[in-house]
Formats: C-alpha cells, sequence, structure tokens
C-alpha cells in the first residue's frame, strides 16, 4: 500500500481507485440486551457510495448511524445484509479505513507528534519515515510548531486538527466520520470543515459523514441519506449537485441552490425528528 | 494583550506598571501563605510530642504502657549504637525491607499481569470475577500463619503474605483501569490495523497506568505490613521480631522507635514512587486544585 501522499498539482481533481467505493446492502443489525432481548439497531440499510464520493447520513437521535459505520469498518458483523468496499465483502477490520469520532480519539499521554505518527507505526513503517510523514502532516493541518505538546495542551479545535492528521496519513480509501465537529463552536467548526474539504480534494477518500447539522451535511457532500428513526432504515437519498470545489462553507449557505436542497431535505427529515422526538418524550 | 493596550493608553499619566505590581502582591500572597502553613505544622507537632512528653512525665498517662517520647529517642539510639539481640538495625532493617520490596514487586507484577487479563477478556472476568470476590473478602493477613507453617522461618513466606496484600491493591486497580479505557481509542487504533497485542501495548496499558501507579503509594504500605506481621507470627530477623520482643519484654519505647524508623522507610519509597509518577504520567494535565487562586 503506497502510505506517502503524493503531493498532487492543482488542476482537476484526481480519480479516485475503484477500490473505495462502497455497497452497503439489507444492512440489519440487532444487539443482545444484557436481559437477553434483542435489539434492531438498523433495518434494512441500502446505501452506496461511489469511489471518491462525500456521503453524508443524516437521520434523528439514536437512528443507528454510528452502527452503520460501525459494519462499514469491519469492528461489528452485520447480523444480515452485506457491506462491500470495492466489491470485496467486508469480514474483519477493512483495510485503508480512518475513522474520525466526536470525542476526538487521542492518546492524552503522546504528543500531537506521537499521536499522528500511530497510523504509519501500525502499518510497520520505520521510525523515522513516520515522524517525518507526521512532521508534513502536521504542517498540512496548520500545527507546525506543535509536535511537542500533549493534547491537554490544545484547544478544541486544534485537537481536531491533530485528529484530522491522524486519521488521513494514512491516505485512507475510505474516511469514516462520526459527528467529527459535534462539539466545537460555530467558527470553529467552519473553519475545520473548510479545511476538511480542502485535504478530501486533494486526497479524495470516500466519505461517510455522520451528522445532525443538515446545513453542514448539504454544504460539504456529494450525497446526503437520510434515515429513519428507530429502528434505521434509509428514508431518502439526495444528490447535492452544487458545484466542486465548494469554496467557503459559510458563503454557499446563502447560494439558491443551497437554500432549495436543504428546503427539500429538511421536509424529509422533518418528519422523523418530531417521530423520535415524539417516542422519547413518550418514553421520559 | 489586554494589559499591553491598557498601559499604552495610559502612557504619560501614571508610570505603574499594573501587571508587575500585581506580579509581586501575588508573590508576597503565595509566600505568606506557605509560612503560615508551615507554621501550622510545626505548631501541631509540637503540641502532639510535647503534650505526651508531658502528661507521661506528670503521670497523667503511664509511660510503662504507652512510652514517652524522650525514651523513644533513647531506645533509637540504642538501637542503632548497640544493635539487638539478633544482631545490628541495619541487618534487621535490611531484611524488612528486603521483604517487603520483594512482595511489593511479585505482588505488583502478578496484579498487573492478571489486572490486564481479566480487565479485557469479558468471559473470563466473569468466571473468576467472584472467587476473586470471595478470597478478596478472607482476612488475608492470617494467610501468614500458614506461609510461615508451610516455608519455615525464612525470608520466603514473608515475601509471600506481603505479595498477597499488595496483589489484591494493584489487581483491582488494573482491572479498573483496563475497563475505563476509552472505546473509541480502541476502536481507533483496530482500525488502523493493530493487532490485539499493539492494542494493548499502545492503548489499554498505557491507559490503565494511571490506576496502577495510583495504586503503588497504598500497595507499598501493604507490602510492609505483610513483612512485618509476618515476622511478628515467627522468624529469625527482622524489625517484626524485635517488636514482638519488645512487646514481650514490656518495652513499648523500643514498638514505637521500630514503628519511626518503618515509617521513614515507607517516607522514603513513597518519594521514589512519586518520583516514578512524575516520570511516566508526565503527559498529565496539572491538577487543578494545585493552582491555586491568588
Amino acid at each position: 500500500m503506497n502510505i506517502t501522499p503524493t503531493p498532487r498539482p492543482p488542476g482537476p481533481p484526481p480519480k479516485a481507485a475503484d477500490g473505495a467505493r462502497i455497497e452497503v446492502s439489507g444492512l440489519t443489525k440487532r444487539y443482545l440486551t444484557p436481559k437477553g432481548e434483542t435489539f434492531t439497531a438498523i433495518r434494512d440499510v441500502t446505501v452506496t457510495v461511489e469511489a471518491g464520493q462525500f456521503c453524508s447520513i443524516v437521520g434523528p437521535t439514536g437512528c443507528g448511524k454510528s452502527t452503520t459505520l460501525a459494519q462499514v469498518s469491519g469492528l461489528e458483523t452485520p447480523s444480515a445484509g452485506s457491506v462491500k468496499v470495492g466489491g470485496n465483502l467486508v469480514e474483519g477490520i477493512t483495510n485503508g479505513v480512518s475513522y474520525m469520532f466526536q470525542a476526538d480519539a487521542l492518546f492524552p499521554w503522546k504528543s500531537v507528534l506521537g499521536n499522528v505518527m500511530m497510523g504509519p507505526i501500525l502499518l510497520g513503517t520505520p521510525k523515522r519515515q513516520a515522524t517525518d510523514l507526521a512532521r508534513d502532516w502536521l504542517r498540512r493541518v496548520g500545527l507546525a510548531g506543535f509536535e511537542d505538546r500533549f493534547p491537554h495542551q490544545l484547544s478544541g479545535g486544534m485537537r481536531k486538527r491533530v485528529a484530522m492528521a491522524a486519521a488521513l496519513i494514512n491516505n485512507p480509501r475510505i474516511l469514516l466520520m462520526d459527528e467529527p465537529f459535534g462539539a466545537l463552536d460555530v467558527q470553529t467548526k467552519a473553519i475545520m470543515q473548510n479545511e476538511l474539504l480542502k485535504l478530501w480534494e486533494e486526497l479524495r477518500p470516500s466519505v461517510l459523514f455522520i451528522t445532525h447539522d443538515l446545513d453542514e451535511a448539504v454544504a460539504l457532500s456529494d450525497r446526503v441519506v437520510i434515515m429513519t428513526s428507530s429502528p434505521g432504515s434509509v428514508k431518502d437519498v439526495f444528490d447535492i449537485d452544487l458545484p466542486r470545489p465548494r469554496g467557503n462553507v459559510q458563503e454557499i449557505r446563502h447560494e439558491e441552490r443551497f437554500l432549495e436542497l436543504q428546503g427539500r431535505i429538511w421536509e424529509s427529515l422533518k418528519d422523523e425528528v418530531t417521530r423520535a422526538y415524539a417516542v422519547s418524550a413518550g418514553a421520559a | 494583550m489586554t494589559t499591553l493596550t491598557h498601559s499604552e493608553t495610559r502612557k504619560g499619566e501614571k508610570p505603574v506598571e499594573p501587571e508587575s505590581a500585581a506580579k509581586n502582591a501575588g508573590r508576597i500572597k503565595a509566600r505568606r501563605r506557605s509560612a503560615s502553613i508551615w507554621i501550622g505544622r510545626v505548631v501541631l507537632a509540637v503540641a502532639v510530642v510535647g503534650g505526651w512528653q508531658w502528661f507521661t512525665t506528670e503521670g497523667w498517662v503511664d509511660k510503662f504502657f504507652f512510652g514517652q517520647p524522650s525514651e523513644i529517642w533513647d531506645s533509637l539510639v540504642k538501637l542503632f549504637t548497640e544493635g539487638t539481640a539478633f544482631g545490628t538495625i541495619w541487618e534487621n532493617l535490611g531484611v524488612t525491607a528486603q521483604e517487603a520490596f520483594f512482595g511489593f514487586l511479585l505482588g505488583t507484577f502478578v496484579g498487573v499481569i492478571l489486572g490486564i487479563l481479566l480487565g479485557s477478556n469479558k468471559y473470563l472476568s466473569a468466571v473468576v470475577g467472584p472467587y476473586i470476590r470471595i478470597v478478596n473478602s478472607i482476612p488475608r493477613i492470617v494467610l501468614g500463619s500458614i506461609f510461615i507453617v508451610a516455608f519455615g522461618l525464612g525470608v520466603f513466606p514473608k515475601i509471600l503474605l506481603a505479595a498477597v496484600l499488595v496483589f489484591f491493591v494493584v489487581f483491582f486497580n488494573a482491572f479498573q483501569g483496563v475497563r475505563e479505557v476509552d472505546q473509541n481509542l480502541v476502536a481507533n487504533v483496530r482500525v488502523l490495523g493493530a493487532s490485539p497485542y499493539q492494542v494493548a501495548m499502545h492503548v489499554t496499558i498505557p491507559s490503565a497506568m494511571t490506576w496502577i501507579i495510583a495504586s503503588l503509594h497504598t500497595a507499598f504500605g501493604f507490602a510492609i505490613i505483610g513483612a512485618l506481621v509476618a515476622e511478628v507470627l515467627g522468624a529469625q530477623k527482622g524489625i517484626g521480631l524485635i517488636i514482638s520482643q519488645a512487646q514481650g519484654t514490656f518495652d513499648p519505647n523500643t514498638v514505637f522507635a521500630c514503628m519511626v524508623i518503618i515509617a521513614v522507610v515507607t517516607l522514603f519509597a513513597e518519594s521514589l514512587i512519586n518520583l516514578l509518577e512524575h516520570r511516566l504520567l508526565k503527559w498529565r494535565p496539572p491538577n487543578r486544585s494545585e493552582a491555586q487562586a491568588i
């Protein structure tokens, strides 16, 4: 596997390899509660993410969005249905996948450099090479000079940058993002979204991006999948035809086409959110 | 930043530098606080030891049973100059320290290994868990008698008892430490292709280290207790033997003198553990309560 990200010339975005196409078909996941009852988290989910496509999943709380990601990464095995990555059935951990969580999954006992180095180190890259690569990535996310800091010494936005560098350093085919910017303040969030888009346009991994923020989903994605409330299944799929590169996500929000798409998607999402809220309010 | 612009706007009006003035005031305040703490400590020590001395001199408290600070000091001097019936004090202290140290190592080692093993294996912990709780509820100190009957009066049964006491403290902490590992972190490295061994080396063990090291402070105290009690139960050398001998001759001062010696050893060991803690856990954010508000 080629782990050194080759600097790409500016121009048309590179065509991603076909090995990055994600096909989720008929995916169902049931969990066994400690009492021995089964709980269906997702039912019959079918989604396709083309190679190099940016796909967002939006849905009410607890609709199994994270469960879907766990099946794609191979961390969990589906109860029924299948996940294929690049035409190969996912069994065990999928190769060339990176994860980014809402809580920044950084090693608190490792320096910033040590954190970013983990990816190549786990692939068996020699330490010196991994260090150089990590330094390069820290520079790319604008954290040159912070190599020796520990995560607790950084701000939330800086920690996100570290997590992003750590997720992208292995040049993954697939990037799974589970509400990565959910805990950030609005300004930092916008900056990080732009940063993500910039890096994504350079590397073009296939992205599955979970979010609650419809604006975020529309601004970033090529495709938005709406999921129903629990048990989750796919309700609607919208293709976003806003031109790439998107530029500043804050400005795109005011474009007519954006508002039109956002309005249509919200129509679809609204019912689910209301229903999920009614259920949780009734249970409380 | 704000103070800079502040002083700039007031340039020429007042030659005061609020920043350095505040710094100075803060430093004086901090110095005064630490002085008052030290005065309090000295007063407390003088009150307790002096009161003890006074009460026993006046005869309100019988020094035959409760000893007297000045006589404890005499016993200490005697222990170090004349030695004991079982050789010099250094020899005896060496034996006890050795027992406690090896017991500490053995107990910690087994505790960490089993704690991590059970902590990371749900099935194993479900099977073994209840038994460990049962053994934990047994008064383990009594095991000392069995060890001495089984292994004689040498050093080994003392090490064993110290290790048993240390084991449970370390084990429960290591176990809990592994359970508290951030699952996101584990998922993250697994996705990056880490083998179970790599997950243990890079995530589980470093993460449990905080808990394990916290337990070592208590654990060393237990190691000393184990060694001493086993010596009291039966030994040929050691501080515990001196204590039980002194008990037999109604000599509370020597018992207290031994307590002082052990306390010094434990404090020394504690400072070594602190050093280790700072070394291994230097990544931790500073404790908020340590940074006092000025």
